[in-house]
């Protein structure tokens, strides 16, 4: 782990770092995708995620299920899935707490398609799997633990 | 130029139920290859899907979906011959679509 680069970052605050990084040639332009939410997915803390997607304190909710192993031998491939029984789900947004980047995928629904997605993960160790959804302008959360034998983010 | 995404898409009791799997190599930017180098970050970071030309699904991903990524949705409505059409870009600005027929 290179700690000096993290605490290079962290000194360096946001964009200040993101524009020498772009000048470096680290960071391509086109990189800067005006839709994707960056500032989400670069969180590295669940409440700063949170924050991104517009959710300050999502309350728990039964009323979304995370399907996922309880136990992943290959963190490289974990299938989570996610159904909300929420009327008005309008977003669901996967997130692994102990990746380097929690924020792992964001799905918006329009209207007329059901809040029961699908996908694979990468888990880097074991770690909580949150499910937060926006149902009719709210925000709920559910997680679950993940147990993985094979770390799914080096080699 | 990236590989064909595979898509199967089946219509049944009025509801579509939807699986791709994309061919990308979701690189996380925080690798390093055999030299000790840092392998370049490389994922994909948007992803659509169209019902004929209505929206049904927009995803947003980061580097920790996995390798060759799989999505699965199901949305109302759709039928037997309707077109579908999936699209990614990711983060260095390639992208590709990707066209199927509703089963």
């Amino acid at each position: 782990m290179n700690h000096q680069r993290r605490n290079t970052l962290k000194a360096g605050g946001g964009l200040g770092v993101l524009g020498l990084l772009a000048a470096a040639g680290i960071i391509k332009p086109e990189m800067v995708n005006a839709a994707w939410n960056q500032t989400a997915f670069e969180a590295k803390n669940m409440d700063v995620a949170f924050t991104a997607l517009g959710a300050e304190k999502p309350a728990e909710s039964a009323d979304v299920v995370i399907t996922a192993p309880d136990i992943a031998e290959n963190g490289a491939v974990v299938t989570v899935g996610v159904v909300s029984n929420l009327p008005k789900t309008e977003q669901i947004v996967i997130m692994i707490e102990k990746n380097p980047n929690m924020v792992a995928a964001t799905f918006t629904l329009p209207e007329g398609t059901v809040a029961d997605v699908q996908t694979r993960m990468k888990m880097c160790q074991t770690s909580e799997v949150y499910a937060m959804v926006k149902a009719d302008g709210k925000f709920y959360v559910a997680k679950k633990e993940v147990t993985v034998t094979r770390g799914g983010c080096s080699g | 130029m990236a590989s064909p995404m595979r898509i199967r898409a089946l219509a049944k009791d009025g509801v579509t139920e939807v699986r791709v799997l994309i061919s990308h190599v979701m690189e996380t930017g925080q690798r390093k290859d055999s030299a000790g180098a840092l392998i370049p970050a490389h994922f994909i970071t948007e992803l659509t899907a169209k019902h004929n030309d209505r929206l049904v699904l927009s995803a947003e991903f980061g580097p920790s979906v996995s390798t060759n990524p799989y999505v699965a949705f199901k949305f109302n409505g759709g039928t037997k011959g309707d077109k579908l059409v999936v699209t990614w870009v990711d983060n260095k600005g390639e992208s590709r679509s990707d066209e199927v027929q509703i089963a």
